[in-house]
């Protein structure tokens, strides 16, 4: 499946460049086949939301692209380079831990349980990665980070510890520590399914924002309204398989396969 | 407003108005009793003690501060100190290396853990005591070449205080591994998952992510592990490495005035635990941040019980009621 180049909300055109690109991606756990072929492209700029039942593979899929599981087959590169292999002699060769952490610091990951580190605060948690892992100047992380933490609405929270916080709270620091390492792709795992009814408007209005502003972004989510708004790309996944993928409003609108169309009769 | 309230809600507290049933909290009279009977008998218990001649508290004032004593005391506490640092960073690495993915470094941690947790500590001091029947010279380099590090004749390299260090420390070692892998494994996996999204390599996730936290879980057993290693140093009194209980013996062997020295060790070994238990309240909450908020002081836990008078209480509830309801 590819995407075409779309003018996006924010304005500015995208270009063609692929930021993920899978091509019949396959991970087992076992015996238990999990991703039975992925085939994906997320164009750069774009905002590219997962559907489908649990067990589907959406998640597992999501964190093959920052090599948090290991891929056993096929091809998977964000913005060209195989994630968690070097190509050399036409063989993928098993990078070291370092190199994959070299990797990993391009993209950002929010997570559906938000792993804050509890031992830190809000701002601590913002400025832990730019300051150790990027070795920048602390004065100059921690201004970035008010920014940030300004930007998602908890300045007044910064020196909060995680367990102070609420849900949707903990979940936003979450979002400005990953943006704090400048990622040019955040990847969301189901970001919003661990929190109050009430709480999930102010994390999805800051993704929503940050959609707006060109961020590259793969969203797996029950959302569906917040897929149909925001989306450029809507996928959904079954069974370990992409089923159906397009625009928002021909996947969710018009289903054109019998799963989808039962799955959108459930969660709607 | 806020006055108005406050008199509201004592004049309240103090006389009910008549519609409003008064609560008689339940009185626990088989409380009292216990606590009566208690204390009568460890009362009589420190009366004869204190009565009793043989124990010759003369004797026990003259050597408390003897300088002997405190020779032995000094030995006693850097024993202690050293031990737990040898024990602490050895510990944490075959931690380390047990949770790794390498299967020889996996091996040899657990068989480490096998044989300094499954013999005797007692065995253990004797052994480095003795080691020099074992091997006349000890000879550290790399094998099958000439190149040494360290040579020299056992007795020589291996006194009693290097011996008892080493004894302690290793046999230490073994227990605080178990506690630093139990710590390690108690913190959430999406931890180190968050760490590694984050471009953070995996000594590094570990030494800022993850050991902090698991401190939590680990210093409340190594605070009890210090405390016993206080006093397990006495063991090291066999080889004469002259700690406190080495000490308090020699004196005892010359003087015959057994219990009274034994109440000159027990006193200073108390002491010593006494306030070993300051700096572990200290480190809980510290490591506690981001918890939950600390525990109740036991004087708090008095209060609650009921032993002492209620009056306490109501007036810590008092002002709080007031704040709910102002009208």
């Amino acid at each position: 499946m590819t995407t075409t180049p779309q003018t996006r909300p924010g304005g500015t055109l995208t270009t063609a460049e692929a930021m993920v690109r899978a091509e019949g991606v396959r991970k087992n756990f076992g015996r238990l086949e999990v991703l039975k072929g992925i085939d994906l492209t997320v164009t750069s700029g774009q905002v590219c939301c997962l559907l489908g039942p649990s067990g589907s593979g959406k998640s597992t899929f999501l964190r093959c692209i920052n090599h948090l599981e290991k891929i056993d087959g096929g091809r998977l590169t964000v913005s060209g380079v195989p994630v968690g292999y070097r190509q050399r002699d036409g063989r993928l060769h098993e990078l070291r831990e370092r190199e994959v952490a070299e990797h990993r610091r391009s993209i950002g990951m929010v997570f559906q349980r938000f792993n804050l580190f509890p031992h830190l605060t809000a701002l601590e948690n913002v400025t832990e990665a730019p300051v150790r892992v990027a070795r920048r100047q602390r004065a100059q992380v921690r201004e970035e980070a008010m920014e940030l933490l300004d930007r998602v609405g908890l300045a007044d929270r910064a020196h909060h510890h995680p367990a102070q916080l609420s849900g949707g709270q903990q979940q936003r620091v979450a979002i400005a520590r990953a943006l704090a390492m400048k990622p040019r792709l955040m990847l969301f795992d189901e970001p919003t399914s661990a929190l109050d009814p009430e709480l999930v408007g102010d994390v999805l209005d800051v993704m929503r924002s940050l959609a707006e502003d060109g961020m590259t972004m793969v969203v797996v989510t029950h959302e569906i309204g917040f897929a149909r708004e925001v989306a450029d790309t809507a996928v959904f996944m079954d069974d370990g398989i992409v089923v159906e993928a397009g625009s928002p409003r021909d996947v969710l609108t018009r289903p054109q396969h019998k799963r989808t169309r039962a799955f959108l009769s459930k969660v709607l | 407003m806020t006055t108005a309230s406050v008199t509201a809600g004592t004049s309240r507290a103090d006389a009910p108005p008549p519609d409003e049933p008064r609560i008689v909290p339940v009185r626990h009279w088989g409380r009292w009793i216990a606590a009566l009977v208690a204390l009568l008998a460890v009362g009589g218990l420190i009366g004869s003690l204190a009565r009793n001649a043989n124990l010759h508290w003369d004797i026990v004032g003259d050597y408390l501060f003897e300088g002997l004593i405190f020779d032995g005391l000094a030995t006693t506490l850097w024993l202690t100190a050293a031990a737990m640092a040898l024990g602490l960073v050895l510990g944490t690495l075959l931690a380390v290396l047990r949770l790794s993915h390498n299967p020889v470094l996996y091996g040899l941690s657990t068989l480490f853990v096998w044989v300094f947790r499954g013999t005797p500590l007692l065995v253990q001091i004797i052994f480095w005591g003795y080691a020099a029947a074992l091997y006349k010279k000890v000879l550290i380099g790399i094998p099958f070449t000439h190149i040494t590090f360290i040579s020299g004749d056992t007795n020589s390299l291996l006194t009693p205080s290097v011996a008892a260090l080493l004894a302690l420390g290793l046999n230490e070692a073994a227990y605080a591994s178990e506690i630093v892998r139990a710590g390690i494994q108690s913190v959430d996996a999406g931890q180190t998952e968050a760490a590694h999204s984050l471009g953070m390599r995996p000594a590094l996730t570990m030494r800022r992510i993850v050991l902090p936290q698991a401190m939590r879980v680990i210093i409340p057993p190594m605070g009890n592990e210090t405390i016993n290693m206080l006093k397990m140093t006495a063991l090291v009194s066999v080889i004469a490495a002259h700690d406190l209980m080495s000490n308090i013996q020699d004196v005892y062997a010359q003087n015959y005035q057994v219990i009274p020295m034994l109440v000159v060790a027990s006193i200073w070994y108390l002491s010593l635990v006494s306030l070993l238990s300051l700096p572990q309240a200290w480190l809980e909450r510290r490591y506690g941040r981001g918890q939950s908020a600390g525990g109740t002081s036991p004087l708090a836990r008095l209060f609650s019980a009921g032993v002492l008078p209620r009056k306490a209480a109501n007036a810590q509830a008092g002002p709080s009621k007031t704040v709910k309801d102002p009208a």
